[in-house]
C-alpha cells in the first residue's frame, strides 16, 4: 500500500472508507480533514459491494504521512468499518462529466462534432435549445475536452467525484466476519 | 441498527413494559448502574425531568448552576471512580454549554454520556425556539453522538452510548433526544451492549512485538519509562509497578498519569513536560530505550519533536492505533490494553537494576532542588509561594487526598509537588487546559469518593469561570475543600508575557472580589491566609473540617513556575530559571 516515494512528498491519494450507512457520518469524516486544514479534492459516497455498507471515495493531495494519519483518524470513528489509502498507480479510477451546450453550435461549428468524436463522449440528449455530452475518463481527459469546448461556449458544466477500484483487495467481508465470531 | 455481536444472555432484560421514552431513559440509566447525574432542566428535556422526579429515590440529580459545570462534575466523577459520568441538559443553549466539557473529556479520554433534549421531530430544521444542531456542533468533540427521533430507538442507543463511552479508549458520547421521542411510548426491553460491528475497542496484543520489546528492554543500558493516563484507564497500576520493579527502570509520568505509582516509590522519578522535573526531561534525550506506556506524546510533553529522544529506540504501549506514529514514530508499537500487554511482557523481562542510570536522575534532582524546589517549598522571601501551600496540604492530608486542579501556574505547581499514595487521585484538565474545570470536577470527584478527602486547588482566574457551582456545594453540603491560590493575576499568561513578551501585561491583572465574602454568601466556612505563620493552621483546619471549606491563600503576585521548556524548544533545553 505504501509507495516507494518519500512519505513527506505530496501526491494524490485516494482514501476508500467502508462504513455503516448512518446520518452524520459524512460530517464526522469531513471534520477530520477540516481540523487538519486539508482540502478534499473530490468526494463520492455510494453503496459498496457489500449489502448495507457504504463507501466513501475521497481524493486528497498531500503527503503519505498525513494521509496515513488521516486514515487512522477515520478508521477510529465508531461507524467506520475500515479505511484504506492508495496512490493513483494502485487504483483504477474514473470521473464523469456533463457538458450542456447550445444546439445551434452543433451545426454552426463543425469542429464540435470532431471534439465529440475524438473525446469518445456520448450525446445524452438533444433538443432545440441545447444538447448534453457525457464524458467518463481521467481528470485530464475531461479537462482537455472542457478546454476544447470552452471557446464555443459551455452553458453548464459539472464533474463528479472520482470513483475508484483498487488493484489489491480490500477485505471488508473478512473484517465483518471476524466481528461475528 | 446494525447487527450486534452475540449478546450476553445473563444480562438484565426487562421485557414487555409499555412506557414513555422519558421513562425509558431513566430505566436505561438504572440498568447501566447510574445513580447520580448532573444537569440542568429546560423545555426540551422536561419529560425526562418529570420522570427524574418520580425516580428520585433511585437516581439523584444534582442541579449544577451551569451546564458546563454538569459536564465537569460528570468528568470528576468518572475520573475518580472509573465509571461513566452522566450529564443532562436541554436543547439550544443548554446543549451548547456542554461543548467545553465534551471537548475536555474527548482530549483527556474521560467516559461521560451527555443527554440533551431536542425540539420535536416535526420542528427540526425550522429554527424552533431553542433549536440548535448539537449533533453537528458536538461531532468533532465526541467519540460518538446520535440523535434519537423515535422512542423505540432509546434502549439500543443508550446501551450503545454507555458501551462506547467506556470501552477501548474512553471518551464522551452525546445523545440528543427529540421531545416527541420522550413523550411517545415504546415496549421497553433493555440489553447491555457488548459490541458494535464497525468498532474494535481493544486491539489484540501481538506476542511477536512483545517479545521484541522484551529483548530491547533486557539489553538496554539506560531504559526509561514514561507512563500516562492509559495506566489508570486500563487499571494497570499493579502491572506497571511490577514491571518497573522487576526491570529496575526509572519511571516518569505525564500529568494525566500522575498517582498511578505512589509518589515516594523509589523508581518514580517525577514529571515530564513543559513544567516537569529537570531529570525526567533532560534524560529523555539520554536514554537508550524509551518505553512510553499509555501516553500520546502531547506537545507539552515532548517539546520540539525534531529533537525529542532521537537517540532512543522507542516502544509505545497504546490502545488507540491512531496514536501510534501520530507524533513520535515508535520502533515497536505494542497495541492493546496496557494491563494485558504489560502482563504478557512481564514474564519475559529479566530482573535488573540500573543503579548508575538511576543515579543520574538523582543528580539532576539535586540540581533542580537547589535551583527551584528549595525556594518553592521552603521560601525565605516574605511572600507565600504556591509550592509551600501544596506541601502543607500534603502534610495535613497525609498524601491520601484526591487533588483536583484547574489550569495554570497553580496546576503545574500542584502536579509537581502533590504527593499521592493511591491511583485516580490527580484530577486535572490536561489536554484541553480548561479553566473553570476544577470546582465542578471536585464536586463530581467528592460525590464519587465520599470516603476520600477531595481538595480543589484553583487559581483566582479559573475560579471565577465556574464560581457559581459553590451553589451546589452549599445546597447539597458537598464537603469539598477549596483552595484558591490568589495572585491577582492570570499567572501563567503573565509569566509568558514576562518571559516572551517583554513584560507587557496585557489583560492579565485581575481586580478580584472578596472571595471569602462570596464563600460566606453561600454559607461555606471560609478563611483567608496572608501570612506564612497562619498557613499551617489554616490548612489543618480545612482538612479537619467535616463540612465544605474555602481557603484563600494570598500568594506572591509575580512568581514564575520553573523548570520550563519554552514553547517549541527541546526537552534538553529546559530552563531552571
Amino acid at each position: 500500500m505504501t509507495s516507494s516515494k518519500d512519505t513527506m512528498e505530496k501526491q494524490w491519494y485516494t482514501i476508500s472508507v467502508y462504513s455503516e450507512n448512518n446520518v452524520g457520518l459524512l460530517n464526522r469524516i469531513s471534520g477530520i480533514f477540516l481540523k487538519r486544514h486539508i482540502n478534499i479534492e473530490s468526494l463520492n459516497v455510494s453503496k459498496s459491494e457489500i449489502e448495507n455498507v457504504s463507501k466513501f471515495t475521497i481524493v486528497i493531495y498531500t503527503t503519505e504521512d498525513w494521509t496515513r494519519k488521516i486514515v487512522n483518524q477515520i478508521e477510529k470513528q465508531i461507524e467506520v468499518i475500515k479505511a484504506f489509502y492508495h496512490t493513483d498507480e494502485e487504483t483504477i479510477f474514473q470521473e464523469s462529466a456533463l457538458f450542456k451546450i447550445a444546439s445551434h453550435l452543433l451545426f454552426d461549428e463543425r469542429q464540435i462534432q470532431n471534439i465529440i468524436k475524438e473525446s469518445k463522449s456520448q450525446i445524452v440528449t438533444v433538443n432545440r435549445e441545447f444538447f448534453v455530452l457525457a464524458k467518463t475518463g481521467r481528470r485530464h481527459e475531461i479537462d482537455e475536452m472542457h478546454d476544447a469546448l470552452e471557446p464555443y461556449g459551455i452553458m453548464q458544466f459539472v464533474r463528479s467525484g472520482r470513483i475508484t477500484v483498487t488493484k489489491a483487495t480490500m477485505p471488508i467481508s473478512e473484517i465483518l466476519a471476524e466481528f461475528q465470531d | 441498527m446494525e447487527t450486534l455481536k452475540a449478546q450476553k444472555k445473563e444480562q438484565k432484560k426487562e421485557a414487555g413494559m409499555r412506557i414513555t421514552g422519558a421513562e425509558a431513559i431513566i430505566h436505561c440509566l438504572l440498568a447501566e448502574g447510574v445513580d447520580l447525574i448532573y444537569g440542568y432542566p429546560g423545555g426540551a428535556i422536561m419529560p425526562v425531568y418529570d420522570e427524574l422526579y418520580k425516580f428520585q429515590d433511585r437516581l439523584t440529580h444534582i442541579l449544577t448552576r451551569h451546564e458546563q459545570g454538569a459536564t465537569h462534575a460528570a468528568q470528576g466523577f468518572a475520573r475518580v471512580t472509573g465509571k461513566v459520568g452522566v450529564a443532562m441538559a436541554t436543547s439550544g443553549p443548554g446543549a451548547t454549554n456542554l461543548v467545553t466539557g465534551l471537548a475536555d473529556a474527548q482530549i483527556d479520554s474521560t467516559p461521560i454520556v451527555c443527554i440533551t433534549g431536542q425540539v420535536p421531530r416535526h420542528l427540526l430544521g425550522s429554527d424552533a425556539f431553542q433549536e440548535t444542531d448539537i449533533v453537528g456542533i458536538s461531532t468533532p468533540v465526541t467519540k460518538w453522538n446520535y440523535q434519537i427521533t423515535k422512542a423505540d430507538e432509546i434502549p439500543e442507543i443508550m446501551a450503545k452510548a454507555f458501551y462506547i463511552a467506556k470501552s477501548g479508549r474512553p471518551g464522551p458520547v452525546l445523545i440528543d433526544i427529540t421531545k416527541n421521542a420522550q413523550f411517545d411510548e415504546l415496549d421497553f426491553a433493555y440489553e447491555k451492549c457488548s459490541g458494535v460491528r464497525s468498532y474494535k475497542p481493544v486491539p489484540k496484543p501481538n506476542m511477536e512485538a512483545i517479545t521484541a520489546a522484551a529483548a530491547l528492554i533486557n539489553a538496554a543500558k539506560k531504559p526509561y519509562i514514561v507512563w500516562g493516563q492509559g495506566i489508570i484507564l486500563g487499571e494497570a497500576e499493579e502491572e506497571l509497578k511490577a514491571f518497573v520493579e522487576k526491570a529496575g527502570i526509572p519511571a516518569a509520568w505525564t500529568i494525566m498519569g500522575e498517582s498511578a505509582l505512589p509518589t515516594d516509590h523509589p523508581l518514580n522519578v517525577g514529571m515530564v513536560g513543559m513544567h516537569g522535573n529537570y531529570g525526567p526531561n533532560v534524560l529523555t534525550n539520554e536514554c537508550d530505550v524509551l518505553i512510553a506506556i499509555g501516553m500520546r506524546f502531547d506537545d507539552r510533553v515532548t517539546g520540539n519533536l525534531d529533537t525529542y529522544a532521537k537517540q532512543a529506540k522507542v516502544i509505545h504501549f497504546e490502545i488507540d492505533p491512531a496514536e501510534v506514529g501520530k507524533n513520535v514514530k515508535p520502533d515497536i508499537a505494542l497495541l492493546g490494553n496496557c494491563k494485558e500487554t504489560l502482563s504478557l511482557l512481564l514474564p519475559l523481562i529479566k530482573e535488573n537494576e540500573h543503579k548508575e542510570w538511576k543515579a543520574e536522575f538523582d543528580k539532576k534532582h539535586k540540581e533542580e532542588f537547589e535551583a527551584v524546589i528549595k525556594n518553592d517549598l521552603h521560601p525565605t522571601k516574605p511572600g507565600l509561594t504556591m509550592g509551600e501551600v501544596i506541601e502543607q496540604i500534603n502534610e495535613a492530608s497525609k498524601h491520601e487526598a484526591v487533588i483536583v486542579t484547574d489550569v495554570g501556574q497553580h496546576q503545574m505547581i500542584a502536579c509537581r509537588y502533590a504527593k499521592f499514595k493511591k491511583s485516580k487521585s490527580n484530577i486535572t484538565s490536561g489536554g484541553l487546559g480548561t479553566m473553570g474545570f476544577a470546582l465542578p470536577a471536585a464536586i463530581g470527584a467528592k460525590m464519587g469518593a465520599m470516603d476520600r478527602e477531595v481538595v480543589a486547588i484553583i487559581g483566582d482566574g479559573g475560579y471565577q469561570m465556574t464560581i457559581q457551582e459553590l451553589g451546589v456545594i452549599f445546597q447539597h453540603n458537598v464537603p469539598v475543600k477549596i483552595v484558591v491560590l490568589n495572585n491577582d493575576h492570570l499567572g501563567m499568561v503573565r509569566q509568558w508575557q514576562e518571559l516572551f513578551f517583554e513584560s507587557r501585561y496585557a489583560s492579565t491583572v485581575m481586580t478580584n472580589p472578596d472571595f471569602v465574602k462570596i464563600a460566606e454568601g453561600y454559607h461555606i466556612k471560609s478563611r483567608r491566609v496572608e501570612k506564612r505563620t497562619d498557613l499551617k493552621d489554616a490548612v489543618q483546619e480545612m482538612i479537619a473540617s467535616k463540612d465544605p471549606y474555602f481557603l484563600e491563600v494570598r500568594v506572591e503576585k509575580e512568581d514564575n513556575v520553573f523548570p520550563m521548556i519554552p514553547s517549541g524548544a527541546s526537552v534538553a533545553d529546559i530552563r531552571l530559571k
